[in-house]
């Protein structure tokens, strides 16, 4: 009697462990190749700002972004420590031979957060949202191809077919960040005309599911947002085990850098990115006693630059400016300018020799599509005078550069308050500046206020800025270099290429789009960064790299140089136990 | 008029007449020193406040020595040249292969004071390469000691200029209003009263915002200190009113309307000269508070533009974590304006002690 109860008991315990095995061997799981680790645990991740919505088709700020990709999956996905796509809720895909249709086989058995199946529906319905101009997505600009978008069919119900109007060389790549939706969830909202209000901060988590190694758990509004383990997620380890390990993700509000230094230090959150080369210095010692590890990942892909204002048409409405795009338009004074700047200090003071010094846009930290043959310009002030006076300048006594009108050159440089190493580099370039007779005037203004006058008034006469650069590709940098591009940014709402140069470029960004060879297209884009190099419509300064520091206990922490820098692999990541358990 | 001899009780919260005079003395000589210094900034200071030494950033404070590394004592000071430490930014050690002598009157950078002499001798200074850093260095290698002295042409210069707009248009309104009374007194001290609810900060946030790219920094920043000046006007108003209400029902002014004195002549002649200590005194009180609200903007990036020091941007950049953990002398300028405020905060109250004796 004893007997047969102990042996119902082990039945009893046993059966659920059954059922998911038999579970996982229905389930198209995708195999990891991580270091296994141990389920458990939770890891407190400090952001900006909280995220607008939890909506990925109208999430726009990069901390949505953040707390999105956790709870929604993709099809294929770029691994961010390889910088190559690899399969994520797509098995497997085929290319036809003119590049124009991609066939991708789905995963079966796969199940939304919520218990409900995942089938080829559910991808048609979530391109349709994207796609649909009246949805406003974001993410539709990111899927047409020349300005047409592509189109989708159901060829099975775990096999789909996109079809590209023409040959697209970055197709794998535009799957990555676009979240597959559930149409059980949304399909009454997106026909009713109401799916850009839904998700929000206020939607009960039980209504919100995705794909994604999370699930939404709770929400405390200017806080924390606290996401818990999927069940249902689709990878498992080699030993077999379903990923996430972690049971808990929480995202706090912790409003600037220099706070959040703190609470990283203090061990309130357990990683932290976009670390300043200056608080990465201040937080080295500390290492050791803190039990916290900080990481170089080398330069990443923002670029910080220089840029004149070339716009069109501002002799009416802003004749001061007007006037001095005369000189801004002359490659040679631009070309001095470069050449009277000095990179190398900018690195040493300003990022702590943790950055590179630019030639173009493109960093060393993107291996496939740097062009490592552009020398990166050295200061030289003797080279910088000579052609500033081959340009017709010349210098009074006092060592005051005029134009050839006599006018002294003065000019200011609009820089966004907020960001510190910006300033710094505005400062540098000052006295840089001064030493060939140019009194360049450093003009801190609100960081909305600095990009409202870029894109939109047009009121500045330089200013130093950045960009990020979203995928290693050449792709999203096309809006800033065609000419016709929306952020084409030292010459806005040009229609056609005011330059040769800028024909060139334009060009040779198309002709890059549609070439399937990697090393046909590598040439291509080289061809593009000479030319930037030689006519610097930005004078390109300096590329920081990746700072970000972590617990060192947490196991599977890889930093990358695209966002998000430390948790982009967050369903790897675990904790190993304190030494000597 | 003595108040011993004038028969009305002394007050007894007033200090004796030598602890006043001193404190009197010490506050006038101690603030012409200061800004005696400060205007000689261009020749005490061993650099200019832009002189960028890119290869000692966040340079500590150089070590003045009378004993060298063999412990051989000398009579003249003396520094050693410093290098960076290998694969380090900010890690600095001497090599006491090479002493620099400090010098005097050595030949630097150029400079002007009060825009009418130049000159490139300064003071003091250490003889090349080595460098003379009495408080360290910023993050771009800029001496702070220099800046500091220049930084306070700034700050002061600025609290000086806000008071005198302050105190000279508060006497216009206030003896206009005093004087006058009735409707004009009404609306004058009405407007005073708006003025003194005015957020002034967020004022001058809007002010900073809409002035041209192309203004210098200089300037913009002249400006702002106007409006603080201006807006600031109505409490010396009211005072100057308050005194010159009293003031012209006094007998001898009553005497002189008598013989024909027209308004103008009283305000001018009788009437505005009774402001004097009062306006004194609010100018004492004024200036350090104008200081602190230059203190302030800068502080927040609202003040005057790089490569500009004043003691104000100098201490921002404490607001960064890693200067405040790391960089002590970086805190230095806050320290400044303490030993000035202290100083017109003394003066105010001895100028106001002495007005209070001879009522």
């Amino acid at each position: 009697m004893r007997l047969r109860r102990s042996l119902l008991l082990c039945a009893a315990a046993f059966l659920p462990l059954l059922a998911g095995t038999q579970a996982i061997a229905q389930e198209d799981l995708l195999h990891t190749t991580s270091e296994p680790g141990i389920r458990g645990g939770r890891l407190v991740i400090a952001q900006r700002s909280e995220p607008r919505t939890f909506n990925p088709v109208v999430a726009v700020d990069q901390n949505a972004h953040g707390v999105n990709a956790r709870l929604y999956a993709d099809l294929i996905h770029i691994n961010r420590a390889t910088q190559k796509t690899e399969p994520a809720l797509a098995k497997s895909w085929t290319v036809s031979r003119d590049g124009t249709q991609f066939t991708l086989k789905l995963r079966r058995g796969l199940r939304f957060s919520d218990g409900q199946p995942f089938d080829a529906d559910d991808v048609l319905f979530s391109f349709k949202v994207y796609l649909d101009e009246q949805v406003h997505s974001p993410q539709r600009d990111l899927l047409l191809i020349s300005g047409k978008p592509f189109k989708v069919e159901k060829l099975d119900a775990y096999t789909v077919r996109f079809i590209f109007p023409l040959p697209y060389a970055p197709a794998e790549r535009v799957f990555d960040d676009v979240a597959i939706l559930p149409r059980h969830l949304l399909e009454k909202h997106y026909q009713a005309g109401k799916i850009g209000q839904d998700w929000t901060l206020n939607t009960p988590p039980a209504q919100i599911a995705g794909l994604g190694a999370f699930r939404l758990k709770q929400v405390i509004p200017g806080d924390r947002i606290v996401l818990e383990r999927n069940p249902y997620y689709w990878k498992i380890d080699a030993k077999g085990q379903r990923l996430p390990y972690l049971d808990e993700l929480t995202f706090v509000v912790v409003p600037t850098q220099d706070a959040q230094v703190i609470r990283f230090e203090a061990g309130d959150s357990q990683i932290i990115s976009g670390l300043s080369a200056d608080n990465y210095a201040a937080l080295e010692p500390e290492q050791k006693a803190r039990h916290f590890k900080l990481y170089d990942a080398g330069p990443g892909l923002e670029y910080n630059f220089l840029m004149f204002n070339l716009n069109d048409d501002l002799e009416g409405r802003l004749p001061e400016i007007a006037r001095k795009q005369k000189w801004f338009r002359d490659i040679r004074f631009r070309q001095a300018i470069s050449a009277a700047i000095d990179r190398a200090g900018i690195v040493r003071l300003v990022y702590r020799n943790r950055a590179a010094a630019l030639a173009t846009h493109v960093s060393p930290g993107n291996k496939a599509w740097f062009n490592s043959g552009i020398p990166i310009p050295v200061r030289s002030l003797p080279h910088a005078r000579e052609l500033l006076k081959a340009a017709g300048f010349s210098w009074t006594a006092d060592n005051t550069l005029i134009d050839s009108t006599g006018h002294p050159v003065e000019f200011s440089i609009v820089v966004s308050s907020s960001n510190a190493q910006r300033n710094q580099i505005a400062t540098l370039v000052q006295a840089d500046l001064k030493a060939i007779g140019i009194a360049a005037h450093v003009v801190p203004v609100e960081g909305r206020s600095a990009s409202d006058r870029v894109l939109n008034t047009y009121d500045y006469e330089a200013v130093v800025m950045g960009l990020v650069s979203g995928d290693a590709d050449p792709t999203p940098d096309m809006n800033v270099l065609i000419s016709n591009g929306q952020t084409h940014l030292w010459h806005m709402g040009e229609k056609t290429p005011a330059t040769p140069w800028e024909a060139e470029l334009d060009q040779l960004m198309a002709k890059q789009l549609g070439t399937m060879n990697y090393q046909q297209r590598k040439k291509i884009y080289d061809r593009v960064q000479e030319i930037l190099a030689q006519q610097l419509p930005m004078i390109y300064l300096a590329s920081p790299n990746i700072l970000v520091g972590a617990q060192e206990n947490l196991g599977n922490f890889h930093p990358a140089i695209i966002e998000q820098y430390t948790f982009w692999n967050a369903d790897e990541l675990f904790w190993h136990p304190p030494a000597g358990k | 008029m003595n108040p011993q001899n004038s028969g009305r009780r002394r007050d007894p919260s007033l200090r004796s007449g030598f602890f006043t005079r001193f404190r009197l003395s010490w506050a006038i000589w101690f603030l012409v020193a200061v800004h005696a210094i400060v205007v000689l900034a261009g020749f005490i200071a061993p650099y200019s406040f832009e002189t960028q030494e890119r290869e000692h950033p966040y340079a500590p404070p150089t070590r003045l020595h009378f004993v060298d590394c063999s412990g051989k004592f000398h009579f003249r000071p003396f520094v050693y040249v410093t290098k960076t430490a290998a694969n380090a930014l900010d890690e600095y050690q001497q090599d006491c292969s090479q002493p620099a002598g400090i010098e005097f009157f050595p030949k630097g950078d150029r400079y002007t004071i009060l825009g009418m002499f130049s000159s490139t001798r300064h003071l003091f200074g250490a003889q090349a390469p080595a460098n003379l850093f009495l408080m360290g260095t910023d993050g771009y290698g800029r001496d702070q000691f220099s800046r500091l002295l220049y930084g306070g042409q700034v700050s002061l210069f600025a609290g000086f200029v806000a008071a005198a707009f302050s105190a000279l248009t508060g006497l216009l309104l206030g003896g206009i209003a005093g004087m006058y009374g009735g409707r004009v007194d009404d609306v004058a001290m009405r407007f005073a009263e708006i003025f003194i609810t005015i957020p002034w900060f967020y004022l001058l946030i809007a002010v900073r915002a809409f002035l041209p790219l192309q203004i210098s920094p200089v300037t913009a920043f002249l400006l702002v200190v106007s409006v603080i000046g201006i807006v600031g006007w109505s409490r010396p108003a009211r005072l100057v009113r308050g005194v010159i209400l009293s003031a012209r029902e006094r007998n001898f002014v009553l005497a002189a309307r008598g013989f024909g004195a027209s308004n103008a002549y009283l305000l001018r002649r009788h009437l505005m000269p009774l402001t004097f200590r009062v306006l004194l005194t609010q100018m004492a009180v004024l200036i350090p508070q104008f200081i602190l609200a230059e203190v302030i903007l800068s502080f927040l990036g609202l003040g005057i533009g790089e490569p500009f020091p004043s003691w104000g941007n100098m201490l921002a950049q404490a607001q960064q974590y890693h200067v405040l953990v790391s960089y002590w002398w970086m805190l230095l300028p806050g320290l400044a304006p303490v030993p000035v405020f202290l100083a017109y905060h003394s003066l105010a109250e001895t100028l106001q002690e002495r007005i209070k004796s001879n009522i």
